[in-house]
């Protein structure tokens, strides 16, 4: 190898860290909004809780840390060369990731057919503090969705470079740090599952 | 260990697959004793929350986030983050409470 490639996995993985330390102000702010508006109207919370579909959100939790596991064993495939057994791993989590949205389409479709979306008609007639309620759960579940999608999308270029030898046993750097991103969206939804699903 | 030359010394040392797999295990557990305290009345729900969610995130920024195999800097980094969220949230409910 030629030893002149400049290389800095140190601060690669710093500067994401530093990333999602700005993701983790975005949604801690909402979560701050959360608490105050659930301490606001507790008896609509508490309502607006036993109408979401806490099994779905257990499913989701459990499909999530697995995939969280699947990145992290993806990764220790990796720092022992064995590529088959890391790209099995990856290709689990981008499946589990697939999972987790189509669950997650469901129940919002589900919460679509009862007349509740943001803006909708049956919504305006809810008491404000279930509006409050509904609107932080699309909001934050929502946001995260789109963390997810952006996740999977990453994760998906580590699948192609792992596949490609891009990321091998002595760089790996961009996997560690795409397997981070991944993490978070998985700390988030923890934080998800008792806010919303488990409320009631 | 063989990678001596580009990688520091805290990160040479790789965790196998038994640690991580035996985290996940814990963190299903915490997943159930979560959902259980949840059936208990409200208030063993909001200690459950207050509790649980914070050590299995612990869990995952520790291990599967690597935090313990990183220098200082990155602890000290999270922990302001998380310092400064917890500012914010006193700050709030400081006001709330005084209105």
């Amino acid at each position: 190898m030629s030893g002149h490639v400049h290389r800095d996995d140190f601060g690669a993985r710093l500067g994401m860290w530093l990333f999602l330390v700005t993701e983790m102000v975005l949604f801690g702010g909402l979560f701050i909004g959360y608490s105050y508006m659930r301490y606001r109207y507790p008896a609509e919370f508490h309502h607006g809780g036993s109408e979401l579909n806490a099994t779905l959100g257990i499913i989701n939790t459990l499909v999530l840390l697995t995939s969280s596991l699947t990145v992290v064993l993806a990764i220790v495939a990796v720092q022992r060369a064995e590529k088959k057994r890391a790209l099995a791993f990856l290709g689990t989590t981008l499946g589990l990731g697939l999972v987790f949205l189509v669950i997650k389409g469901f129940e919002w479709s589900a919460k679509f057919h009862h007349g509740l979306y943001p803006n909708s008609h049956h919504l305006s007639t809810l008491p404000p503090g279930e509006q409050v309620f509904y609107g932080l759960y699309f909001t934050m579940t929502g946001l995260h969705g789109l963390h997810v999608i952006a996740g999977l999308s990453v994760l998906g270029v580590m699948f192609w470079w792992v596949a490609t030898d891009r990321i091998r046993q002595d760089r790996y750097v961009h996997l560690e740090n795409g397997g981070l991103y991944w993490h978070l969206v998985d700390v988030i939804w923890i934080f998800l599952l008792p806010l919303f699903y488990l409320a009631a | 260990m063989t990678e001596h030359t580009e990688h520091t010394a805290e990160h040479a040392e790789h965790a196998g697959y038994g640690t991580f797999i035996k985290i996940w295990v814990i963190l299903v557990v915490l997943t159930g004793c979560l959902v259980g305290v949840s059936h208990l009345g409200q208030t063993a729900a909001v200690w459950g929350l207050l509790t649980l969610t914070p050590l299995k995130a612990g869990l995952v920024f520790y291990y599967f986030m690597h935090l313990k195999y990183e220098g200082p800097l990155f602890k000290v980094v999270v922990l302001v983050t998380l310092g400064t969220l917890l500012i914010f949230f006193a700050l709030l409910f400081s006001d709330v409470a005084f209105r």
